[in-house]
């Protein structure tokens, strides 16, 4: 059994157009994503890929327009209240009651979940500095996602789904949080967090998918996305790439010349040794650059 | 519960404004009558000869000079009109302000199901419309028994009576608005409330515009006629009744399958 489990999980928003007729517009196509129990996953995506999308059907906050997905091999539609139970939420912008204080949000989350979760919720605070004094409305939105923190993780969930959770937050609270999510992943807690910082994912999560346009690219192992085909070449002597279509991500750096290659080695090595080069380098590209691979439209 | 305490304990401070206003207004409405009571004769058949002005606010059955037409005119309008306008403000924001305010993510992200928060916020909605009618009731009794007056029990009972029906029925109409919308409604539900009022006195001016009666909640809390036949109109009533549900079956099925984006 999967902690998530996805198939063909379609999502098509209707809205008014420019013309003012209503619309369909893409949130996610036949999505197929699995996340096993007690893995550290990342989804990644830029802006409008679809990830919250994603998040937000997987929480029941909208209805899917095709397929399904299965929680812990719970449907979405039919057991959402008890999905929901073993699912803490971190969302990417937190937004509460304005006129309570800290305390009460977190009382009032704990009371929604009919649970005492004061222990856990004070260990949270003081692990993140936060005030439960402070009244929401005079909250930044740094110290609002730690209210979002506490909220999600006091109940000790059995799987953590986080949009975007470093967004606000200091270098030192970023580590801190990590810190806690990877205590609850030891202790068997599945984490699925979307971002856009892949240092983050490279560092913390054990597999990750990209997602682009509503449709999943790759899920893999964030090891094996390491070692995807496509190669960091940086050569010096030359300012120009070979004229080889495989060739993406060209980047001028100084006398350094950088691109992505994922065509045949061969290829791009008979190119080269018709080339003045004083220097050559051939690595695996960093998860950044994979995102890019793959986020590359053909011909670009 | 934990829905229905936190929706009353969000909503106490306007509760708390709107049942100082509307009982404090009703208090010097009552406690003025004796003052004025002894010019009430001639007010009052100034008031029933206005022609249309007198049939739209339902003065042209009534004795301004008796303490019950005085509080079903001057007190009825700040009961009826003032607490629909409470109402209707309560029922808009019920379910929209958290879209509004963007609290529906945190809400809704928590195991309670949406048909539970549309109840929750029903019976929250009910509460704060009985607090504020007990209220003015209590002072409403206090103020009649100040200034010795002793009127008919049953047909003063019977028009505070409507006018709480008459605020829940635009509380439901308005929550059942509440489903449909995600941001602000307050300029909604006042226009609704609004709307009411005048669609009847529209339906007092000409008979032509008397089916309006059937579509309006204040027909069924209009002073003059609960004073003359001692009863409520049960058509009217009926209507308002079943408008009341059909709102608030479409705000349970809306919400429960609603997206919230």
């Amino acid at each position: 059994m999967y902690a998530i489990q996805t198939s063909d999980l379609t999502k098509y928003y209707t809205a008014k157009g420019f013309s003012g007729r209503r619309k369909k517009f893409r949130g996610i196509l036949n999505l197929n994503l699995t996340v096993s129990k007690g893995d550290f996953f990342g989804f990644i995506g830029p802006n409008g890929a679809g990830k919250s999308t994603t998040i937000r059907t997987l929480l029941g906050l909208i209805s899917p327009t095709g397929g399904k997905a299965e929680i812990f091999g719970k449907d979405i539609a039919a057991q959402k209240t008890e999905i929901l139970s073993d699912i803490g939420y971190m969302p990417s912008e937190a937004f509460f009651y304005r006129n309570q204080k800290v305390k009460e949000i977190i009382k009032l989350s704990a009371d929604f979940r009919q649970k005492d979760c004061s222990a856990e919720a004070a260990r949270l605070c003081e692990r993140l500095a936060l005030d439960t004094e402070k009244k929401i409305s005079e909250l930044s939105l740094g110290n609002r996602k730690k209210v979002s923190v506490v909220c999600a993780l006091q109940h000790m969930p059995k799987l953590c789904i986080l949009d975007e959770p470093t967004s606000g937050l200091d270098p030192l609270m970023q580590r801190e949080l990590y810190a806690v999510l990877e205590e609850r992943n030891r202790q068997g807690v599945t984490v699925f967090l979307s971002s856009h910082v892949l240092s983050e994912i490279q560092r913390y999560c054990k597999h990750a998918a990209i997602i682009r346009e509503g449709k999943l690219l790759v899920s893999d192992s964030v090891e094996h996305l390491g070692h995807t085909k496509a190669k960091r070449v940086t050569v010096r002597g030359i300012d120009v790439p070979p004229a080889i279509s495989q060739i993406k991500d060209v980047q001028k750096n100084g006398d350094a010349l950088r691109f992505l290659y994922s065509g045949e080695p061969n290829l791009l090595l008979h190119s080269l040794a018709k080339l003045p080069l004083t220097d050559i380098s051939i690595t695996e590209p960093d998860l950044e650059e994979v995102f890019l691979h793959y986020y590359a439209k053909e011909g670009a | 519960m934990t829905l229905l305490k936190h929706e009353l304990s969000q909503g106490k401070q306007m509760l708390f404004i709107w049942t100082a206003v509307i009982a404090g207004m009703l208090g010097v409405c009552i406690f003025i009558y004796p003052e004025i009571k002894g010019e009430m004769s001639d007010i009052g058949s100034m008031f029933s000869n206005l022609g249309s002005f007198s049939a739209a606010f339902g003065m042209d059955k009534i004795s301004f000079g008796t303490f019950l037409g005085f509080f079903s005119v001057e007190c009825g309008n700040i009961l009826g009109l003032g607490g629909a306008f409470f109402a209707a403000l309560l029922g808009i924001s019920s379910l929209s302000k958290e879209e509004k305010e963007q609290t529906a993510e945190f809400l809704l992200t928590h195991p309670i199901h949406r048909s539970s928060i549309v109840l929750q916020k029903l019976f929250a909605l009910v509460l704060q419309i009985l607090i504020l009618n007990a209220i003015v009731t209590g002072v409403t009794a206090l103020s009649i028994y100040a200034i010795g007056e002793s009127p008919d029990i049953k047909t003063l009972a019977l028009l505070l009576l409507a006018y709480l029906i008459l605020q829940l029925e635009t509380a439901a109409v308005c929550f059942g608005i509440s489903a449909f919308l995600s941001g602000s409604g307050s300029g909604i539900g006042l226009g609704t409330a609004a709307l009411f009022y005048f669609l009847n006195i529209l339906a007092n001016l000409t008979e032509e515009l008397r089916f309006l009666k059937f579509i309006t909640p204040f027909s069924y809390a209009e002073g003059a006629d609960i004073i003359t036949e001692n009863s409520l109109h049960l058509q009217y009533l009926s209507i308002g009744l079943a408008a009341a549900a059909i709102s608030i079956l479409a705000a349970f099925y809306w919400y429960s399958k609603k997206d919230i984006v």
